[in-house]
């Protein structure tokens, strides 16, 4: 359901500003939410002030850094930091992105930073995926065959290989569900762009023997068809792949097969 | 995830910190301009159903809609007209699977916005 107003415990109250630090010249403000599961509050906006000096030139950099010389408390997932596990998606200056990837060069001004739109949020920065992920395992990610396995491996021409670039490198950070209007107001029946575009993936693929199933799990007006086309997933996907298209190439197979 | 507190996490922020992006906000514009058609074609029907109960009637709803508020909301639908049939152009496009890629649907949502005004001059200097 369209919800505009965030429920009464989430709605956001300005936090703490942190000190500046002492003799740095070069300081950039960040405004970073905040939510305690124990201190039984509101989330809050807290300011802090980093020396762009001795900071690297990355959004996660500036957030380790604070973790590390600010405030010990602030908490958020990082891992690879080379944009490669999607552990630390977030919404940043207004758009979902991956911190590690996401240079503070990019941004004018004040460094806004929120966890994944939308979402139930765990702490501070980390949102809660657990049915983000279930919904990923619905469209069943792996290979379906029903034919005897070979000897070696299942082959594949290159040409059919082609198929799933731009499908593949997909790492599941969530920024492109979580941009999506459609997905903030269904996400309990439509699967959204990520769990789609792996849908698409498997249904392309050569080796793959369910490709009716797949298109039967999918037609229905929630799961596939709740997209509108809004795009917010292409424009604003770390890996810059296009969901979108994904989708609409689904959508294309669905009415292929009837006509 | 055993977790008694599930229950209390708050919903983080959405509408409010996402950046308009022109993908978006087209797309949200086609709903609006659609669902403003509605409106209008309610009026445009209580007109010609004044016109069919006779003189005294008609010239009071008549006169509602040459006023200038009748004006404005039937100049607002002409181009919420062109719009919706623009953006509904765009739709048939991306249902055909093609211009998906995000600078070419961002220059469409250009063209939905900028035709439709001007579109919608064109049919005021035409009539």
């Amino acid at each position: 359901m369209v919800q505009f107003r965030l429920p009464k415990n989430s709605r956001i109250t300005t936090g703490k500003t942190w000190p500046k630090p002492e003799g740095a010249s070069n300081v950039r403000k960040f405004q970073v939410y905040r939510w305690n599961p124990d201190d039984g509050e509101n989330p809050r906006v807290d300011t802090y002030f980093v020396d762009m000096d001795t900071c690297g030139p990355m959004v996660l950099d500036a957030l380790i850094k604070i973790k590390n010389e600010i405030d010990p408390t602030l908490t958020f997932r990082r891992s690879c930091r080379e944009g490669i596990c999607g552990s630390c998606a977030m919404n940043i200056d207004g758009i979902n992105t991956l911190a590690c990837t996401y240079g503070m060069d990019e941004i004018k001004g004040d460094v806004k930073i929120y966890p994944l739109p939308h979402m139930p949020v765990v702490k501070d920065l980390i949102p809660d995926l657990t049915h983000f992920y279930a919904q990923h395992a619905t469209v069943k990610p792996w290979l379906e065959t029903e034919t005897n396995a070979p000897q070696k491996e299942w082959k594949q021409s290159i040409e059919d290989r082609e198929k799933l670039d731009g499908l593949y490198e997909c790492i599941m950070c969530a920024c492109c569900s979580t941009s999506c209007p459609s997905y903030w107001w269904n996400s309990d029946r439509y699967l959204g762009p990520a769990a789609l575009l792996h849908a698409y993936r498997w249904i392309i693929d050569s080796r793959d023997e369910a490709t009716g199933e797949r298109l039967d799990d999918l037609e229905d007006p929630f799961k596939l068809y709740r997209c509108h086309t809004i795009m917010n997933c292409a424009k604003t996907c770390p890996k810059d792949l296009n969901p979108a298209r994904a989708i609409a190439n689904i959508k294309k197979m669905m009415v292929d097969r009837t006509v | 995830m055993a977790d008694a507190k599930q229950g209390d996490r708050p919903l983080s922020p959405h509408l409010t910190i996402y950046r308009p992006q022109m993908t978006s906000v087209s797309s949200i514009l086609t709903r609006i301009s659609g669902n403003a058609l509605i409106v209008a074609a309610l009026i445009l029907v209580w007109w010609l159903l004044a016109a069919a109960a006779g003189p005294e009637y008609f010239a009071a709803a008549d006169a509602f809609v040459s006023f200038w508020i009748g004006e404005i909301i039937f100049i607002l639908s002409l181009w919420a007209i062109w719009y919706h049939f623009l953006a509904g152009l765009r739709h048939v496009i991306w249902d055909a699977g093609a211009w998906l890629e995000v600078s070419t649907a961002e220059k469409l949502g250009w063209i939905c916005v900028i035709g439709s005004v001007v579109l919608t001059v064109l049919t005021i200097l035409v009539i």
